[in-house]
């Protein structure tokens, strides 16, 4: 179960991880890399335009133990949101 | 947290990239990863100046031989299909640059700072005509008890 669209434009995420322009594993290693500066609880967003990310940012999560919100497409950029779940 | 472990007996710049790609992948999802570099593969953890002459046990001349013929370090391996003398891995090269596709030595150093266990196998080593000295800092020597008994403890265990 992932957010409407609507509340996703609506999160002002405090952590926002651009790996646009970069090959897989790039956003994930990015997402890993900034993961540690996240309060628990708070959300983070990943910035990619791998397309990729869209499958493999929510794995990533699955296998964290984060929770994926979901995501968006805009203006060729994909905005993948997270909670830290622990 | 779980394990995998990768053999990497290929010294191909495609199947090292892939070798690589997975075991950043799995540590960014907080796997412990060990790579066993074994044969061709051990190509991949030569130092750039390795072509130098090194320290260490004197080599044979086979040995000298062997070692000289092999890649003296990752970006001097060869892809296993289109290679073309080594103007295919330029092609692909130039083309994973504009793509910001990491290269082998990127993800070599991301691996490191992950902290994958790379494994030297000091057999091979001794028929390639490889010496320890010649090889990055940061690596362990072992041999197929290490491996195996890491993979019993691993959920995925893969030989490339």
């Amino acid at each position: 179960m992932t957010a409407p669209i609507e509340e996703l434009k609506a999160i002002a995420s405090p952590v926002v991880v651009d790996a646009r322009g970069v090959s897989c594993p790039g956003p994930i290693l990015a997402a890993k890399k900034q993961i540690a500066g996240v309060t628990v609880g708070n959300v983070m967003e990943v910035l990619a335009t791998d397309s990729g990310t869209l499958k493999d940012i929510p794995a990533w999560c699955k296998k964290m133990g984060h929770d994926f919100l979901g995501s968006f497409d805009e203006a060729g950029s994909i905005h993948l949101f997270l909670r830290k779940a622990k | 947290m779980s394990k995998k472990t990768i053999i990497v007996f290929s010294g191909d710049y495609d199947k090292v990239m892939a070798a690589f790609i997975i075991a950043n992948g799995a540590a960014a999802m907080d796997d412990e990863v060990t790579m066993f570099f074994t044969f061709w593969g051990l190509a991949t953890l030569r130092k750039p100046t390795s072509g130098a002459k090194v320290g260490g046990k004197p080599k044979s001349t086979l040995q000298k031989g062997f070692s000289m013929m092999l890649p003296a370090s990752p970006e001097k391996l060869g892809l296993s299909k289109f290679n073309f003398g080594g103007l295919g891995q330029k092609m692909m090269k130039k083309v994973m640059k504009s793509e910001k596709v990491m290269s082998i030595s990127d993800l070599l150093a991301s691996a490191q700072e992950q902290g994958i266990k790379m494994i030297a196998c000091t057999m091979s080593m001794d028929v390639m005509g490889i010496r320890a000295e010649e090889l990055i800092d940061g690596i362990e020597y072992a041999g197929v008890a290490t491996y195996l008994g890491e993979a019993d403890e691993a959920n995925v265990n893969l030989f490339i």
